[in-house]
C-alpha cells in the first residue's frame, strides 16, 4: 500500500514535486536516473551494504528496556541507531548518496545541516571517498552545536554559516541550495532528510529502509510479531520514516513526535518551500515562519512530503511534545537506561511518558536516531 | 511609446523590431521610495519592469536581493499592500512582479492571476517554478492573460530549451550564469551562449538575467541577447540610499549603453 514508488514528478498523494530553480532540473532528473539504476544495480547494493556493514557498523541492535518499561506501564523496545557510526542513523543515508555521487563523477559535497549530525556524517563520508565538503550551519546553530562543528572541521569540511533569516536549519537549506545553483555541474546536493525536491524524499526514505527492515526483523526474532507501536520524532522526517517503512504494511500504529515549536502537522498549511509541497507553519501570505525548538535537528518549519501524506491518509498520526518534556526524558532514559539519547529522539520519548496511560500494557518500539553527546554542553547549561 | 496595458512581449517585440534592445530593471516591491523608483526606471527608458515581492526563503536571490527582501518583511509589508500600490500607480510601461511559488500558492492562483491583472501588471516570474511543475498556474495565468515568463538555464538541455521557450510568454528569461541573483565583477560567457542557445530556437523576446551589473556588461550580452534584466545592482544603490533618482541616472546609463550597440 504506502510507501513506493513516488508518481513521476515525485508525489506522494498531492505531496512532494519539483519546485526548484530551472537551473536544477537537470541535475535532479540525473540524479533521479542514477538512483534508479545504481538502486536496481546488485553491484551498489552490496557496495553500500558492506560499507554500512563494515564502517557504519550495521546492523544496529534493538534494546529491551526493562527499567523504563516498568516507569512507563508499557513494553519499551528501542533501535539503537544512536550506536552508527557519527552517532546517527544519518549515516545510512550519507554513504548511499556519496557513493551514488561518487558514481556520477561528482568530486564536491554539499549539505546543509541543522544540530550537526547530517554535517559530520556528510564530513565522514566526504573524507572516506576523498571528496571535497562544505556545510552550511545556522549561525545560531553553530553556537549551540559547537561541538559538532569542531568534528566536521576535523574531519576536513568546511563549515559555512548560515546569516540570514532565522539562522537556524530552514536557512542553512537555503544557503546549501544557493550553493548547488552555482556549483551543479561537479557538486552533489547531499540532502540530510526526507525533503527537497523529487527524488530526495524517495531516495533519502530508500536510503533510510534499512533502518525499518532491520527492526521488523529483530521485533520477529525477539517478540514473534510486530509492535503495537513504531514511534520516532519528526524534523523533516528521515529517521521516522526510515523506521515506519518496515511497518507500514502491518497492523503496527505509527506515531511520528515533532517539536510544539515546529509543528507542521498540527499547525502548518500545505505550501512549497524548498523544492516540495507540504505542510509548513507560514502566515496569511505565504511567508515561513521561524520554528522554535531546544533541538537544533527538528528545528525546521516544514515536514517531508511523504509524511504530510501519511498523515492525510491517516497511516501515521503526528503528536507535538513541549521543550519542558523533551528535557525530562532526556533525564529519563539517561537515568533508567544508561543511555544518554539525542534530544531528537527524546521527542519520541517525552510523549510516550506523556501518553503512558494510553500506551499502558503495550509493545512500543522507539527509533532512538541519536546518541546525546553532541546535546551535553547544552543540557549543562539548562540542568545547571 | 510603450503601454502598459499592451503586455510584455508586445511592447518588447515592438521595441525590437524598432532595432532596439531591451531593458528590464528589477526593483524590490515594498521597498522606501520604490515607487518613485519605479516612474524613474520607466522616465529613464525602462521598456518594462520588474517588481520583486519579497519572500522568506528566496534560494535563487544573492545576498543584495536577500538583504532588500528581509528589509520589507521586517515592516510587514504584505504582497496585497505592494499589489495595491502598483495598481494606482501612474506609469506607461509594463510590469512584472517576481516572486516565490509559495506566496502564489497561499493566495490560491485565481485569486493571484485576478489580483495582478487587478493591479495592472502585464506578466509573472517564479524562479522556482520550473516548466515542469508550472502548468497549473501558467493555465490559470492565461484565463487573466497574464504572461508567465520562464527561465532558460546554462543548464537546460537542448531537449527542454525548445520547450521552455515556447511555453514562455513575455520573453524568454535566460539565465547569465550557474548561480543565484548579483553583480559580478566580468560578464560571464555563459551569458552569451545561453542567449544565442536561445535565439536559435525561439522568435521571443530573449533576455538575459542574473550576473548583469554594469552599462559595459548590459552592452556586452545585447549584442546577443535581445536585452537584459539587471536587478541587483539596483537593489544595491536603494540598499545605499541613493533613492529614486540614483536608480533613474543608472537606467540612464544602462539605456544609453543598450542604445549604442
Amino acid at each position: 500500500m504506502a510507501m513506493n514508488e513516488p508518481t513521476e514528478l515525485g508525489r506522494f498523494g498531492k505531496f512532494g514535486g519539483m519546485f526548484i530553480p530551472e537551473t536544477l532540473i537537470p541535475a535532479c532528473q540525473e540524479l533521479e536516473i542514477a538512483f534508479k539504476q545504481a538502486w536496481s544495480s546488485t553491484d551498489f547494493r552490496k557496495e553500500l551494504d558492506d560499507l554500512l556493514h563494515d564502517y557504519a557498523g550495521r546492523p544496529s541492535p534493538i534494546t529491551r528496556c526493562d527499567r523504563l518499561s516498568e516507569e512507563l506501564g508499557c513494553q519499551v523496545i528501542l533501535k539503537r541507531e544512536d550506536l552508527n557510526h557519527t552517532g546517527s542513523h544519518k549515516i545510512n543515508n550519507v554513504l548511499g548518496q556519496a557513493l551514488l555521487a561518487k558514481r556520477m563523477g561528482k568530486t564536491r559535497l554539499v549539505a546543509e545541516t541543522g544540530a550537526g549530525q547530517h554535517g559530520v556524517a556528510t564530513a565522514t563520508a566526504a573524507a572516506l571517498f576523498g571528496m571535497e565538503c562544505v556545510v552550511y550551519m545556522g549561525e545560531v546553530d553553530i553556537e549551540r552545536q559547537a561541538l559538532n562543528v569542531f568534528r566536521m572541521r576535523l574531519l576536513g569540511a568546511e563549515v559555512r554559516p548560515a546569516v540570514s533569516g532565522s539562522r537556524t536549519l530552514k536557512d542553512a537549506i537555503n544557503e546549501a541550495m544557493r550553493d548547488w545553483v552555482a556549483t551543479v555541474e561537479d557538486s552533489h546536493y547531499c540532502l540530510g532528510s526526507v525533503m527537497g525536491p523529487h527524488p530526495y524524499p524517495w531516495m533519502v526514505r530508500e536510503f533510510h529502509r534499512v533502518i525499518g527492515a532491520e527492526a521488523y526483523s529483530q521485533c520477529m526474532d525477539v517478540l514473534d510479531r510486530v509492535p503495537d507501536v513504531v514511534t520516532a520524532c519528526v524534523g523533516g522526517g528521515s529517521n521516522a520514516i526510515g523506521i515506519f517503512s518496515g511497518f507500514v504494511d502491518t497492523e503496527a500504529e505509527l506515531v511520528g513526535v515533532e517539536p510544539a515549536g515546529g509543528a507542521a502537522i498540527e499547525r502548518g498549511i500545505p505550501g512549497v518551500v524548498h523544492g516540495s509541497l507540504s505542510y509548513i507553519l507560514q502566515d496569511e501570505w505565504g511567508q515561513v515562519l521561524e520554528a522554535e525548538s531546544i533541538s537544533a535537528g527538528l528545528d525546521y518549519p516544514g515536514i517531508g512530503p511523504e509524511h504530510a501524506h501519511l498523515a492525510d491518509i491517516g497511516r501515521a498520526r503526528y503528536e507535538k511534545v513541549t521543550d519542558a518534556e523533551v528535557i525530562e526524558a532526556f533525564q529519563l532514559l539517561s537515568r533508567t537506561e544508561g543511555i544518554i539519547p539525542a534530544l531528537e529522539p527524546a521527542h519520541a520519548l517525552a510523549w510516550m511518558s506523556r501518553d503512558r496511560e494510553s500506551l499502558s500494557g503495550k509493545t512500543v518500539l522507539l527509533n532512538l536516531s541519536g546518541r546525546g553527546d553532541k546535546d551535553a554542553m547544552q543540557m549543562m547549561e539548562v540542568l545547571g | 511609446m510603450m503601454s502598459r496595458h499592451e503586455g510584455i512581449e508586445a511592447a518588447l517585440t515592438k521595441k525590437i523590431q524598432q532595432g532596439g534592445k531591451c531593458l528590464v530593471p528589477y526593483i524590490t516591491g515594498g521597498f522606501s521610495g520604490y515607487l518613485e523608483t519605479i516612474s524613474a526606471a520607466a522616465d529613464a527608458g525602462a521598456d518594462a519592469i520588474e517588481i520583486g515581492i519579497p519572500f522568506s526563503d528566496p534560494v535563487m536571490d544573492g545576498p543584495t536581493i536577500q538583504m532588500a527582501n528581509d528589509v520589507v518583511l521586517s515592516k510587514g509589508i504584505t504582497p496585497e499592500r505592494i499589489l495595491n500600490d502598483i495598481a494606482s500607480l501612474e506609469i506607461d510601461v509594463p510590469l512584472a512582479i517576481m516572486t516565490y511559488y509559495n506566496v502564489v500558492y497561499r493566495y490560491g492562483l485565481e485569486r493571484f492571476a485576478a489580483e495582478l491583472k487587478e493591479s495592472a501588471i502585464s506578466g509573472a516570474i517564479l524562479p522556482d517554478l520550473p516548466l515542469l511543475e508550472a502548468k497549473p498556474w501558467m493555465d490559470t495565468a492565461a484565463k487573466s492573460s497574464i504572461e508567465t515568463i520562464l527561465f532558460a538555464a546554462p543548464t537546460t538541455t537542448d531537449e527542454q530549451l525548445p520547450e521552455i521557450c515556447e511555453n514562455s510568454s513575455g520573453f524568454v528569461y535566460a539565465v547569465g550564469l550557474l548561480g543565484v541573483t548579483g553583480a559580478r565583477e566580468e560578464l560571464a560567457s555563459s551569458a552569451q551562449v545561453i542567449a544565442r542557445r536561445c535565439k536559435e530556437v525561439t522568435d521571443k523576446p530573449v533576455l538575459v538575467g542574473v550576473g548583469i551589473g554594469t552599462p559595459k556588461q548590459a552592452q556586452e550580452v545585447a549584442k546577443v541577447s535581445d536585452g537584459c534584466i539587471v536587478g541587483s545592482a539596483i537593489v544595491q544603490r536603494l540598499l545605499d540610499g541613493g533613492g529614486a533618482e540614483s536608480v533613474g541616472e543608472f537606467v540612464t546609463e544602462l539605456r544609453t549603453a543598450l542604445d549604442t550597440i
